[in-house]
């Protein structure tokens, strides 16, 4: 494979990114909005002193599903539903390209996410803590959890099913994910099932390793089945043609 | 050009393709030498867009052997790609792209590719360099499809009903286009449903109907095929078939209305016969749009040959 194609691809992906407003809004509006908002707004009990200790790590998460679920996953399936992805299958640029830069595009996103949901934090009183490495591996194990989430209804249900249904189950994980309410909140069958889904998973890992405590093995678990069967059931049941 | 001729670019033998239980291509034979147009006509569901497909690589075949520059296009993928250039019938390109940004795009994939520029310039499109792709007419998207086919200098080139949908101009814009192709050499195969593209455009033409070939030749082989003699009359309203047969002394049968205004007698066009045609025109107080004589048009075998499929 070319490197100049994949450089050339990762150009073109970002262009497309920066373009669809609706994109930023949902990967950098939202997540900041929300830290923000509820880090003075005192409108959520949770059982840390300071509840931009509990934000942060919750918005870092929702920032990867946004950019890994949602904003990959409608891009693909638009790609898909406009014969971009059967036009690009008779170029030289393989599948695994493609993919490469998709990841490439994907992961220099969050870079500029974590950074700016981190410099905010800062500034609005939260004191970076010591597990930032842990923390920075379990965002990309959900990066790839996501990523095969939002690539299988990418590649399975129609361009505006895919739309929908995306937009849809952000909004669900963002509330049952623990990740603006915590979770310890939530009636004990939700909780339960929240804790079978990757939002949740991801989320209380990140907020264990970033205050220090006791690393949530089954919740890392939760993170890692879906990390090894989203993206194993994506590449079998994606269709390049809708 | 007879095939023996020149080296063979695309090689297809019995090729077969289902879906489920419609048999999409039946037992489809041809070859294609090396910077010759050829044409797939016929109607839409002809199977014309499935042959196309299963020699770009998209495909696989349920039997028969095809071969695109010696290889095979499903599994020789990788090495066939970089020489060939595919347009779509439809879609294809980045909505949010500006065509300049998708041709760079696209000439990043191959290892020698045009100048971006300069192809945007030669298929008309260096006006549109602002605009986004959603933006672009149908047209314009048409010719910008069928720039990405080309960027990368390929051998051969298919091209899916590459006229569909565009003005008069771009049209012969992309017909010269074509013709530039194949006097570099590059072979092109393109399937249309338009006569006249296939007439004036290309080497040879293979009309399918139904998943198969009824007929393979150069227009002018294949329009000699038809009755020997007739009579095409296109009046500018229509006129009852079995009056203009009486008209003309011929039987009904030998009379066909292709379009209301456009019919074609089967007969020789004597000196009397136009005499009789005139004065038919006259008592019907029709007036008289063209009068062709001689062999039958490639329309005409057309619909003669792919009546099945119409009905």
């Amino acid at each position: 494979m070319r490197r100049a194609a994949i450089v050339a691809q990762v150009r073109a992906e970002t262009i497309l990114q920066l373009r669809r407003g609706e994109n930023l809004v949902v990967t950098l509006a939202i997540p900041l909005g929300i830290l923000i908002f509820f880090a003075n707004v005192d409108a959520i009990k949770t059982d840390y002193a300071h509840p931009v200790d509990f934000l942060v790590p919750g918005v870092l998460a929702l920032s990867v599903m946004a950019s890994a679920m949602v904003s990959l996953g409608i891009a693909t399936g638009f790609e898909r539903r406009y014969g971009v992805l059967k036009r690009l299958g008779s170029t030289p640029l393989s599948r695994s390209g493609l993919l490469a830069a998709k990841t490439v595009t994907v992961i220099a996103f969050e870079i500029v996410q974590v950074v700016l949901v981190v410099l905010v934090g800062i500034v609005i009183g939260w004191h970076v803590p010591t597990g930032i490495v842990a923390a920075v591996g379990l965002l990309l194990l959900g990066t790839v959890a996501f990523a095969g989430v939002g690539l299988l209804m990418a590649g399975t249900l129609r361009a505006e099913a895919n739309l929908a249904a995306a937009n849809a189950l952000f909004l669900m994980l963002l509330f049952l994910g623990g990740m603006a309410y915590p979770l310890s909140k939530l009636p004990n069958v939700i909780q339960n099932l929240a804790g079978a889904l990757p939002a949740a998973a991801l989320s209380e890992t990140v907020r264990a390793v970033l205050a220090g405590r006791a690393f949530p093995v089954g919740e890392l678990m939760v993170l890692l089945a879906w990390a090894i069967l989203a993206p194993l059931a994506a590449a079998h049941w994606f269709r390049w043609e809708e | 050009m007879p095939p023996a001729a020149a080296a063979t670019a695309i090689s297809v033998v019995g090729l077969e393709k289902h879906y489920g239980s419609t048999r999409a291509v039946d037992c489809l034979t041809f070859d294609v030498v090396c910077g010759e147009v050829f044409g797939l006509l016929g109607p839409n569901g002809a199977g014309k867009t499935t042959t196309v497909e299963i020699l770009e690589g998209y495909r696989q075949v349920d039997s028969g052997t095809i071969r695109v520059l010696g290889l095979d296009p499903w599994r020789d993928a990788a090495r066939l790609r970089p020489r060939i250039g595919v347009m779509l019938q439809e879609g294809g390109l980045y909505p949010g792209l500006r065509p300049l940004e998708l041709l760079r795009l696209f000439a990043s994939y191959y290892d020698d590719p045009e100048d971006p520029t300069q192809l945007l310039d030669t298929v008309g499109l260096s006006d549109a360099t602002r605009t986004t792709v959603r933006r672009l007419s149908g047209g314009q998207r048409q010719r910008l499809s069928l720039a990405t086919a080309l960027i990368g200098k390929p051998s051969v080139v298919f091209l899916d009903e590459p006229t569909a949908g565009m003005d008069p101009r771009a049209r012969a814009t992309t017909w010269r286009l074509v013709r530039d192709l194949a006097q570099r050499g590059v072979t092109v195969l393109l399937t249309t449903h338009a006569t006249d593209e296939a007439e004036q455009l290309c080497d040879r033409v293979a009309i399918v109907s139904g998943g198969r070939i009824v007929a393979l030749g150069s227009p002018a082989e294949l329009t000699r095929r038809g009755p020997t003699e007739e009579i095409r009359i296109v009046t500018a309203s229509g006129v009852s078939v079995r009056a203009l047969a009486t008209a003309l002394g011929v039987n009904e049968s030998d009379v066909r209305e292709l379009r209301c205004g456009e019919y074609v007698a089967s007969t020789v066009s004597t000196p009397s016969r136009i005499a009789d045609l005139a004065t038919f025109l006259r008592e019907h107080d029709v007036t008289l749009v063209a009068l062709e004589a001689g062999h039958s048009s490639l329309e005409e075998v057309y619909f003669r040959l792919t009546a099945e499929d119409a009905k």
